[in-house]
């Protein structure tokens, strides 16, 4: 039988893009003062300050660091619960197949995509800024940061249901609330509740910091032990947290996969 | 009952989907739409109930203008105008009962239809249709669990339920096995000729056309050049003249059974 021969495959391409990847990471690290002898040099200090914190942890504590976890769960649950709410209508507005009208799409996209992109943390000091310390300051964070995660989600799920449900109803002579109500919800409720799920698990995590910036919530306290150099309590704080991130991420999860 | 006058629909990509067609259907008719894929069926369907807007002339719906009616008139005209679709495109995550009811929104006053709640009338007709086409034991299953000759049943019952004085077809049994395909357009058969519901529908297989339809209308890019009663011609005749429609002899994959 005959030989088949076929050109090489062009490779350059691929090569320059492997070495300008590589480039760009060693440029980054040597400018961001990344040096890995002062790794080595603090591995000694960071081993000994994490053997002071879980070696071993001051569990008498936890029963005090009960109250401000409680108090962080909260805090996530109410912040997703309004966030979310508001970004389903917003969400109806901002998809391009239900209103079609680029001059309510566009500016609204834009809005929030900056609600998105601002980090929890961010938010959160400027409201502390604003209402003052405590955990109001940390929901409304979180509130308009679930905001911005789920309407942009949500919107993008409505521009891709099955646009047929919605050109049966409007044969049905179903005006807009009513295919809002029969052909779009349906579609979208599994995913916009499993988003509205995620962005609790994230904002569990976003509220556990958030303390750091006086907005309420555990991580006030362990910023405050950790200025105390209590390490054993700091420890304790983290495994807490740990635990309780993780089992909440677990229930989560396994309902978001039972739903889509 | 359905009047086009010089209807035209140009595509924004330019795509001139149909050209100055002139078309009357008249009440309790069974007409068949054929013609190659791309020929403009879908859109000549779509502009009797306006989903899609025609760019020239002007469709009529019982004397009253479909092109120009708009909000309220136009949800009037088309809760009288039934439709079934390839893909069946009923609510899948919603129960048949849900489905078959949503033909009942244009009856209602929104915040009712909404909150889903439909007077006994309403459910009483609902389930007269889902009896009419022998589904009325999967009421209460949810759309997705259903067969695709199933899910078409409950959309053909969705449009009985508008209590309408038209079916429109587009492609209602492309996407069905050979046997379901034959008891949906008994179906459709059998409303057509027992409630005088006036059906038009699109379809692909010739045969069908020549079994069910009392009347068939060949478009060809675009413009009606085939139109014929049923009862006037002959089967060797019809199959003859499927050249007109599609520019050569009738394909096999356009023949369901034996020609």
């Amino acid at each position: 039988m005959d030989k088949i021969s076929v050109s090489k495959p062009k490779k350059f391409k691929r090569n320059l893009i492997i070495l300008t990847v590589l480039f760009l990471i060693v440029a980054s690290a040597w400018f961001a003062g990344f040096n890995v002898i002062e790794v080595m040099i603090n591995l000694n200090k960071g081993s000994r300050l994490l053997g002071r914190m879980f070696f071993p942890p001051d569990l008498s504590y936890l029963p005090n660091i009960v109250d401000p976890m409680v108090e962080t769960v909260r805090m996530a649950i109410v912040g997703t619960f309004i966030g979310a709410t508001l970004a389903l209508p917003v969400a109806v507005l901002a998809a391009n197949n239900f209103i079609k009208s680029k001059f309510l799409h566009g500016p609204l996209r834009i809005i929030l995509n900056i609600f998105r992109t601002i980090p929890a943390l961010v938010l959160a000091s400027l409201f502390v800024a604003v209402f003052g310390t405590g955990p109001f300051s940390g929901v409304v964070a979180l509130s308009i940061f679930t905001f911005g995660l789920v309407s942009k989600l949500t919107y993008e799920t409505i521009e891709a249901i099955d646009y047929g449900q919605v050109e049966a109803l409007m044969s049905l002579g179903a005006n807009k609330m009513n295919i809002l109500r029969y052909a779009i919800m349906p579609q979208i409720l599994p995913q916009y509740m499993s988003y509205t799920l995620y962005g609790f698990e994230v904002n569990i995590r976003a509220a556990a910091v958030l303390g750091y910036v006086g907005a309420g919530g555990i991580g006030q306290t362990f910023e405050f032990n950790l200025a105390w150099r209590n390490f054993d309590r700091v420890g304790t704080i983290i495994i807490f947290s740990f635990f309780i991130v993780l089992i909440i991420d677990l229930i989560s999860s396994s309902i978001r996969k039972r739903l889509v | 009952m359905i009047e086009f006058k010089n209807v035209s629909k140009t595509y924004d990509n330019g795509v001139k989907a149909l050209e100055n067609i002139n078309l009357t259907i008249n009440e309790g008719e069974f007409v068949a739409i054929i013609g190659l894929s791309g020929a403009g069926k879908s859109t000549l369907l779509r502009l009797i109930n306006k989903l899609i807007e025609s760019t020239g002339g002007e469709v009529f719906f019982d004397g009253i203008s479909v092109t120009k009616a708009t909000g309220r008139d136009l949800i009037s005209i088309r809760r009288q105008i039934g439709m079934i679709f390839q893909g069946f495109n009923i609510v899948k995550r919603m129960s048949v009962l849900s489905n078959v009811l949503s033909g009942r929104v244009a009856y209602n006053p929104t915040w009712k239809t909404i909150l889903g709640l439909f007077p006994e009338e309403d459910k009483q007709i609902a389930y007269r249709a889902l009896k009419r086409v022998d589904i009325l034991e999967k009421v209460h299953n949810r759309a997705s669990d259903l067969s695709g000759g199933q899910q078409q049943r409950v959309a053909i019952a969705r449009a009985l339920a508008q209590e309408p004085k038209i079916m429109l077809a587009d492609e209602p049994v492309a996407s069905l096995d050979p046997i379901t395909t034959v008891q949906v357009m008994d179906y459709l058969k059998k409303i057509n000729v027992e409630d005088g519901i006036t059906t038009v529908s699109n379809l692909h297989h010739v045969d069908l056309a020549l079994k069910y339809a009392t009347r068939v209308v060949g478009i060809k890019e675009g413009k009606v050049v085939y139109d014929v009663q049923m009862v006037d011609i002959k089967k060797e005749k019809f199959y003859e003249d499927l050249e007109i429609v599609y520019g050569r002899p009738v394909h096999h994959d356009e023949v369901l059974g034996d020609k």
